[in-house]
């Protein structure tokens, strides 16, 4: 309890001392609560869309087998279903036609897709609540599209899809497998590529092995590859997170630089004064850490409440040009907090720990002077 | 008499307030959210296996960054020869890790592998 007293009355001090020099003090504050907010924002963004991601693709074909003639993607012949589906361990292999249009009117990518199972008939689709949202000229639920052939194909909007399922489907068009090659001009007996369910995961690999020796020039993509690729996405070594944590980090050091060398006149006179009436180095090095530490537990604190109500209540408004680039399309992001205490625990490292030991160093140094030339 | 609160504790009450607030909106706004969160999930989920999607709807503006996992190396240069990649969205993700990896499927012609 004594300790505990004694801390009390410290923090007192600390909280005085602040609040006389409260300009400063707030600035650094500010200064130090938007760092952490940044990096906590990109934080909380990254690892909510890596876990939704990841979860939301779980369902997705075992393997995809693309056809690849001089480097590029091209269709792929409806035979190759039947020696691939012969192999050990296929379960079904199903062809996917799938592709893009680009509305002019609009200025955004659609993806178009024939759905295995569409229930409707030609020139009927089911559309993503971002094509609803974002194709100009939408009248009485219907699509005008110009073909492959310069043809115009009036759809008629069935069905669309909601909005909770953005994330997968915002710009999708699904119509019946005849619209589809209408449209897109994909002659009949081929197919975008195929989608190959697999009865034991663990036997991918072989089975892909095998469909490269059956058929060279194709390229089979793993569901475990996709779900290694999206666990990765916005990681800190991807472009744009580098330049924010550069930028903060670097912002960081200046910060903590200016604190580490030297206080101001007005700090070492104060020291020089509690050294002359008796303070010990010791007391002064408490004190010092106590200032170190509530600037950075307030700022850290206020900064990941911040953060927080950025990334999950406001759907991360400050992101959002930056990850729209140049695309009209852009889903509603509902995205559920997976706070990751190991990276939690790291941010926390990175700007506490470090901040509360550069306060020391001037401290130490001032308070090991003798008081006298100190107040000087 | 008027109650004075310490500066101490009234900074070490804002500390746990802080503490409170983002635990409860940790937990709290999971719990609210949870049900209607993972019925999202589920049907997100039961759409990309009906219609066996690859890719999230992440980033709609160019073809290898809206289907990343399928693209290859080649892919920003494929629209015309110096097609360079310019797109804003390809500085937020990496290449699919399976263009960096060795599991790229080769076949070892030497070895013999069962239909």
């Amino acid at each position: 309890m004594k300790w505990i007293q004694r801390q009390k009355y410290f923090l007192d001090f600390t909280l005085s001392s602040l609040l006389r020099r409260k300009g400063k003090h707030l600035s650094l504050l500010v200064v130090y609560t938007l760092i952490v907010f940044l990096l906590g924002s990109v934080m909380l963004f990254a690892g909510a869309v890596r876990k939704t991601a990841v979860d939301v693709l779980t369902d997705g074909p075992e393997m995809t087998v693309q056809r690849i003639i001089a480097g590029r993607h091209d269709f792929i012949p409806l035979q190759y279903i039947e020696p691939i589906q012969k192999i050990r361990g296929v379960r079904t292999v199903r062809p996917r036609l799938w592709g893009y249009h680009f509305h002019p009117a609009s200025g955004a990518n659609y993806t178009l897709m024939a759905a295995p199972d569409f229930e409707y008939g030609p020139d009927q689709v089911i559309v993503g609540a971002g094509v609803v949202r974002s194709w100009s000229g939408i009248a009485e639920d219907r699509l005008y599209l110009v073909g492959f052939d310069g043809r115009a194909h009036l759809l008629k909007i069935v069905e669309t899809l909601d909005s909770g399922v953005d994330l997968a489907a915002a710009d999708l068009i699904l119509m019946s497998a005849s619209t589809f090659r209408d449209i897109t001009g994909v002659p009949e007996g081929y197919a975008a590529d195929l989608a190959v369910e697999i009865r034991n995961p663990r036997e991918c690999a072989t089975i892909a092995e095998k469909v490269v020796r059956l058929f060279p020039e194709t390229r089979p993509i793993l569901k475990s590859e996709i779900l290694r690729t999206y666990a990765a996405v916005f990681d800190w070594r991807s472009g744009y997170v580098v330049v924010l944590l550069a930028g903060s980090v670097l912002a960081f050091f200046i910060f903590a630089w200016d604190r580490a060398v030297g206080l101001s006149a007005e700090e070492r006179g104060e020291i020089g004064v509690l050294r002359a009436v008796g303070w010990d180095v010791s007391d002064i090095l408490i004190l010092k850490w106590w200032e170190g530490g509530v600037v950075s537990l307030t700022a850290f604190f206020l900064g990941m409440i911040g953060a927080y109500f950025h990334v999950f209540l406001a759907s991360a408004p400050l992101f959002a040009h930056a990850l729209k680039g140049w695309a009209v399309l852009y889903p509603e992001l509902h995205l559920y907090p997976d706070p990751n205490p190991y990276e939690i625990g790291a941010l926390f490292f990175l700007t506490v720990v470090p901040f509360g030991f550069v306060t020391l160093i001037p401290a130490w140094k001032a308070a090991v002077t003798d008081p006298v030339s100190v107040m000087r | 008499m008027a109650f004075a609160l310490r500066k101490s504790d009234a900074w070490l009450l804002f500390l746990a307030g802080c503490i409170i607030l983002l635990a409860l909106a940790a937990n709290g706004y999971s719990a609210i959210h949870q049900k209607k969160h993972q019925q999202q999930i589920m049907n997100a989920r039961r759409l990309v296996g009906r219609l066996g999607l690859t890719d999230l709807c992440l980033f709609t503006e160019a073809r290898y960054t809206r289907h990343w996992s399928q693209a290859d190396l080649h892919a920003p240069f494929q629209d015309h020869p110096l097609s360079l990649p310019h797109f804003p969205s390809e500085s937020h993700v990496r290449p699919p890790i399976h263009l960096k990896t060795v599991s790229r499927h080769e076949v070892d012609s030497t070895a013999k592998i069962l239909p």
